[in-house]
């Protein structure tokens, strides 16, 4: 199976696990598009694990267009573990998508934790 | 029960007479003439004229200020008084306006949401409520005396008080555990909101009698005619409070448009000739609301008409 | 506890737009609770503002902090080595916590990042709901644990009004959501209780003094000072 060369895998046990900070850092350390690939609803060996995930992505989104960043650029897929070609169809269809919306503006701007 | 105020109203009922009672909506504007007209639509018709005070929490002229007016055309006022927009020293400070042109006559409520109005945004008082209200009045006509302890001499409020009860809001049990509760603080007479439900409201009257609050207070009935199949779906639906049975809304509904107005008088004569014999209701409460012009021929129709002199009423 | 919504981030970017660097603070008590000020939040706003800025071309050094309270001094304290590198702070916390800190760093423009709505409870995770007005006269025990004040939409002391329907008060239509009647609740608990004779006598007038119409209160215990 083959998928695009931009794409930059991270692997979760369950993508309840992915925070909304997480998409958002994504971006900020260059990423110009971010998605998430979960089990098929009803499906999650957590329970709920990818509807968390859902929420997550729903709320970020929203974010993103209110802050000027195409909501496009986040999204959430949902697939088993063993549709190989679906995910490489996905990750053609985002990769499409993030082409067709251009790169971000790379982030210069910094930010560090004070330490209290 | 002898009438203690100069009160036309009390002396009808003091005098075993059934009262009828109506309201008058003010303008929405500055306008001298409006209240004085509608006013005179009701002379000779209803022993006193109610006037809402900003009702639903639209602006409108003020409550004292039309009741003055009325009373200047030698009509008898009743002032209604909502706790929502003013605090105690507001309220006073009216009340005792109120008494300075000889109105005799309060309706006691705490008023509907500002949220309701056009300004909703505003903020509210509500450093009273309606029961607290009614012991304010009673305080001050009985005992001379402001809530702030101060003794007033002379120009005492004589005002006949009266508060509003809505059989039909919930809880059921409680509304005559409430209605004695504005009695014990002091409620002379009661207007209800409008009837269309006469099994509830007659199951609310019976409560009433099993407290012995009927032979305390003075329940007037709460009239509304029906214009239009439209109106009776609004009231339904949108007004919180109001219980129109699904039986009215088809009387309504089965008759042609050009009569329903008819049909809307039809019934409220028959309401009136059936709570006639409903043991405590002391009179009749006729809110005619923009369609004032019909109430004279209501009072004629329904028999109530010629009003009864009573001494020393104008 | 005290809870209180997220601003808007297109709101709180307007305001910080012409700064160079900002502190983002937020705070680990009530506000954290109901996910509008703690950590997770700061990061959230803190990592938004850097791409948007960055989108539009602006240089600006966003960073985070989250203080346990910031409603006191101690815990504001922590701040006084690091605040000068910033020109303007904007605080998660609520009202009283933003104003602390304003109190205590004055020079800085501090900016709210929270609404601080009331003083409520956790019904379920994501629904917060009012309890309490601070009138600074508790009368819960004359209404069967259930206040008038907050819950009653007119804060009657001799309620329900003509206008509670089915449990729910009348601003239930305007609002968009079911506002329980706090009269029919209080009726309902008195009743279990055995306490119905409350609602034949007519309340005792409500002192307003303690409560924000006698003006900005202040609570001074001798016995705990030092």
């Amino acid at each position: 199976m083959s998928y695009p060369t931009n794409l930059r895998i991270v692997k979760v046990p369950c993508t309840g696990r992915v925070a909304a900070i997480h998409l958002l850092r994504a971006i900020e350390k260059g990423a110009d598009g971010v998605f998430i690939a979960g089990c098929m609803e009803g499906d999650c060996h957590y329970q709920e694990g990818n509807l968390r995930a859902k929420k997550r992505v729903t709320y970020i989104r929203g974010l993103l267009e209110s802050i000027g960043v195409d909501r496009e650029r986040v999204a959430m897929y949902n697939l088993s573990a063993g549709m190989g070609p679906r995910f490489a169809e996905i990750a053609q269809e985002m990769t499409d998508k993030i082409r067709q919306l251009g790169p971000l503006v790379k982030s210069t701007n910094a930010g560090k934790e004070v330490v209290a | 029960m002898s009438a203690t105020t100069p009160s036309r109203l009390e002396k009808i009922i003091a005098a075993g007479h059934l009262a009828v009672t109506s309201e008058c909506g003010p303008p929405r504007n500055g306008d001298p003439e409006v209240v004085s007209r509608k006013a005179e639509l009701l002379r000779n018709h209803v022993d006193a004229i109610n006037v809402t005070d900003n009702q639903t929490a639209v602006v409108r002229q003020c409550s004292l200020a039309s009741c003055i007016r009325i009373k200047l055309l030698g009509l008898e006022p009743v002032l209604q008084m909502v706790t929502r927009d003013r605090n105690r020293i507001a309220i006073q400070s009216d009340l005792l306006g109120a008494t300075s042109f000889g109105v005799h006559n309060i309706l006691c409520l705490t008023g509907d949401h500002q949220r309701f109005g056009d300004h909703p945004t505003s903020a509210n008082v509500f450093d009273m409520d309606s029961t607290r209200l009614i012991q304010t009045v009673r305080m001050m006509r009985d005992e001379g005396r402001l809530l702030g302890g101060h003794q007033m001499e002379e120009g005492r409020p004589q005002m006949f008080i009266g508060a509003a009860e809505n059989p039909f809001a919930d809880p059921f049990e409680i509304r005559v555990l409430r209605l004695a509760k504005k009695v014990a603080a002091g409620a002379q007479f009661i207007q209800t909101q409008c009837i269309y439900n006469m099994e509830k409201f007659k199951l609310w009257m019976k409560q009433v009698r099993d407290e012995g609050l009927h032979e305390k207070v003075a329940v007037l009935a709460g009239i509304t005619p029906i214009k239009t199949v439209g109106m009776a779906k609004y009231m339904k639906n949108k007004v919180p409070g109001i219980d129109v049975p699904e039986a009215v809304i088809k009387r309504i509904a089965g008759v042609p448009k050009e009569n329903q107005a008819e049909e809307g008088i039809k019934l409220c004569l028959e309401q009136i000739e059936e709570l006639k014999e409903e043991e405590g209701i002391m009179g009749f409460h006729i809110m005619a609301i923009e369609w004032e012009e019909k109430v004279p021929e209501i009072v004629e129709r329904a028999g109530l008409f010629p009003r009864p002199a009573v001494n020393g009423s104008e | 506890m005290i809870m209180a919504k997220p601003k808007k981030a297109e709101e709180i970017i307007s305001r910080v737009k012409d700064f160079s660097r900002v502190l983002v603070a937020g705070c680990k008590g009530c506000v954290a609770i109901c996910e509008a000020g703690g950590q997770k939040e700061v990061e959230v706003l803190a990592s938004a503002m850097r791409i948007h800025f960055s989108q539009i071309g602006k240089r600006i050094e966003i960073d985070e902090v989250s203080l346990s309270r910031q409603c006191d001094k101690e815990y504001l304290q922590e701040l006084a080595d690091s605040i000068d590198s910033y020109d303007a702070v904007i605080s998660l916390a609520c009202g009283a916590g933003v104003q602390f800190l304003t109190e205590m760093y004055g020079e800085k423009p501090v900016f709210p990042g929270v609404d601080t709505c009331f003083i409520g409870v956790t019904e379920e995770q994501g629904v917060w709901s009012e309890r309490c007005q601070a009138c600074g006269n508790c009368m819960l025990g004359e209404t069967g644990g259930i206040c008038p004040i907050t819950r009653c939409s007119k804060r009657m002391l001799n309620g329900p009004c003509g206008g509670s329907e089915n449990g729910k008060c009348e601003i239930s239509l305007l609002v968009g959501r079911d506002v329980a009647c706090g009269w029919h609740l209080i009726y309902e608990r008195l009743k279990k209780l055995g306490e119905l004779e409350r609602f034949r006598r007519p309340s005792e007038d409500k002192d307003w003094t303690a409560s924000r119409d006698g003006g900005p209160r202040q609570i001074i215990r001798k016995d705990v000072r030092p």
